[in-house]
């Protein structure tokens, strides 16, 4: 009982932050219209940083501050705002296919950094004993995971309210304009470059958020837990809830992540140990189709997005 | 050690710039950069993998790795690789265009497709680098402290050859000036008679045999693995923009200055980092010359 108590909890927080990621990246794709390729980069960024600001002096490593929780957080989401700022700003001017490109090298480049810049992120091996934040105040750790889980829920919580709260803004209506129609509303006198970069700036934060929140989650920050599939899956999370809506980024992290940890255990237990590979390539599979099937025949997804109306005509 | 760089440079260089031409094509005509690209690039290595291994490589032909059944092998990888390309076409991309899906959901299906296409290649292959021949080939010096083997040479001459080819086809024949007709715009060129949708197949033809065979290059003279393509995607499309998008010789100068940015950057930072080297042209291109080396205002 126990047992599958704390399975669900462990379950359930990894839906929330992947929720988190999933709701930054709705920000940039689902209600802007721009194409993030790279959000594992955005996301390691986060972790990473919120390691290396938080984490016990090692005089092995470069960083390793061992920095409050919540200035690792705050440090996190800078960090991965500042990386998003480097590509936005050299590509907002451009067609949109050139922030795909940007974004897909910036996750491969970090990716590189993660595994050999040795001194500042273990590289391989990467950074264990990540402090777990107000852990000391816990004796049993089923009662901190619980815990953890709450404060994760009210982040997630904040995030989407926020979110929300924003997008009913007048800001968030020219976000949908721009999508909708850029030269309409750069003749109504908008910036459309300033509000693309300012949301793909604010996605990428939020994304980074989430990082952090994983690190500080697992206690401890390895380059494999930021490989190129997870891009694949925050993707599908949000295609298959739907774009444009914040709760169908959250119902697809929950749909996608359940899918995936599924067919893992499936494959464990039905395939041979020595094809493993061949059972993840088979996982990765479905992710890519549940993708493509998608985009193809059910394109809003499953809440796709609702018309929303300034509450100050109604 | 820089002469040996940049002859290095020189020869990935090429197999990346004939992915280059590719990746123009479709940014051209299909009006999307195809992620999926370099993935076509592995499933032709594959193709002609399968082939050889049905064929043997054959008796060497000396000083080359390979015998006649190579040669074969890579026609029929371009083959598989346009058939390939063509069927994704019908059924993933055509029904986005007919419903008029914005144009980044097309990136964003390419994503998907490069996926699944990696990772069926993984199931059915496994895991495991693979070589067309074990024969060992010596190297020779062609300039004093550069050696370069002889499948290499082949390789450098066979893809400028194919470029060649394609630019003569795009500037003579009646299917060439269709398909620039297509570039400009396809609407108008719908009007005067084109036949966009076979046009389109014949670019997603064109541009997945390009790769495939660029991919059978590749496992020629480096290995045969499934993440071959997907690593050289980000120079293959750095090197689409550094050369101008739309630009067939830019593409091809581009691919030359990737493949020398990456191996002339060994000699400077740890070879870890080689793989960056491309996105770091891909900055300082944007940040200084979008339009890129060759390439037009509009282009951009």
């Amino acid at each position: 009982m126990i047992g599958i108590l704390s399975y669900l909890i462990f379950f359930a927080s990894v839906v929330l932050i992947l929720g988190v990621a999933c709701l930054g990246l709705n920000l940039q794709w689902g209600f802007t219209g721009l194409f993030n390729a790279g959000v594992v980069g955005f996301y390691a960024v986060g972790g990473y940083a919120l390691a290396i600001l938080t984490a016990p002096t090692n005089p092995l490593l470069l960083g390793n501050f061992g920095l409050p929780w919540i200035v690792g957080i705050v440090g996190a989401m800078i960090a991965a705002a500042l990386v998003a700022l480097l590509v936005g700003v050299a590509t907002v001017r451009l067609r949109g296919d050139y922030l795909a490109i940007a974004t897909f090298g910036v996750a491969v480049t970090i990716q590189l950094i993660t595994l050999n810049w040795q001194a500042l992120t273990g590289g391989s091996l990467g950074m264990t004993s990540i402090p777990r934040p107000f852990a000391t105040h816990f004796e049993s750790q089923l009662g901190y995971n619980a815990f953890l889980f709450g404060l994760i829920a009210v982040v997630t919580a904040l995030v989407y309210f926020a979110l929300e709260r924003v997008l009913r803004s007048p800001w968030g209506r020219v976000l949908k304009a721009i999508r909708e129609d850029e030269t309409a509303a750069i003749a109504l006198g908008k910036d459309a470059r300033l509000f693309r970069l300012q949301a793909f700036v604010l996605g990428a934060t939020i994304i980074g958020l989430a990082g952090a929140l994983y690190v500080s989650f697992i206690g401890f920050v390895s380059p494999f837990d930021f490989l190129p599939i997870v891009t694949f899956q925050i993707w599908a999370m949000l295609i298959v809830g739907g774009s444009g809506n914040n709760r169908g980024a959250l119902l697809g992290a929950l749909i996608v992540w359940g899918l995936w940890s599924g067919s893992g255990v499936l494959i464990s237990k039905v395939v041979p140990v020595a094809y493993q590979t061949q059972g993840a390539a088979v996982q990765s599979i479905l992710i890519g189709l549940l993708l493509v099937v998608m985009l193809v025949l059910k394109p809003r997804g499953l809440i796709g997005e609702e018309p929303v109306v300034s509450r100050h005509v109604r | 050690m820089i002469g040996q760089a940049i002859a290095d440079g020189i020869l990935t260089g090429a197999i990346i710039a004939l992915g280059a031409v590719g990746i123009t094509l479709s940014l051209q005509i299909l009006r999307f950069a195809n992620f999926g690209h370099g993935d076509l690039l592995t499933l032709g290595a594959y193709g002609a993998l399968a082939f050889t291994v049905a064929a043997t490589a054959g008796t060497p032909i000396h000083p080359f790795s390979f015998g006649w059944q190579f040669l074969a092998a890579v026609v029929v990888a371009a083959i598989f690789g346009g058939l390939a390309a063509v069927l994704v076409d019908i059924l993933v991309y055509g029904p986005l265009r007919k419903r008029g899906a914005y144009r980044l959901t097309m990136i964003f299906a390419s994503f998907g497709v490069a996926l699944v296409l990696r990772n069926l290649i993984l199931l059915v292959w496994g895991p495991d680098l693979h070589y067309y021949s074990r024969t060992l080939q010596i190297a020779v010096e062609i300039l004093p402290g550069v050696l370069v083997m002889p499948d290499q040479i082949f390789v450098l001459g066979l893809a400028l050859l194919l470029v060649l080819l394609f630019y003569v086809l795009l500037r003579t024949t009646r299917i060439g000036i269709a398909m620039r007709a297509m570039a400009e715009s396809p609407t108008l060129a719908g009007i005067c008679g084109i036949e966009t949708t076979k046009m389109i197949r014949l670019a997603w033809f064109i541009s997945g045999a390009m790769a495939a065979i660029a991919g059978t290059f590749l496992g020629l003279t480096v290995q045969v693995r499934p993440e071959m393509g997907f690593n050289l995607l980000l120079g293959i499309l750095t090197a689409a923009i550094l050369g101008g998008t739309g630009s067939l010789f830019g593409a091809v100068a581009g691919g030359l200055l990737v493949g020398l940015a990456e191996n002339v950057s060994v000699l400077v930072v740890p070879a870890g980092y080689k793989a960056a080297m491309p996105f770091l042209l891909l900055m300082l291109v944007l940040y200084v010359r979008p339009q890129g080396l060759f390439g037009s205002k509009e282009g951009a």
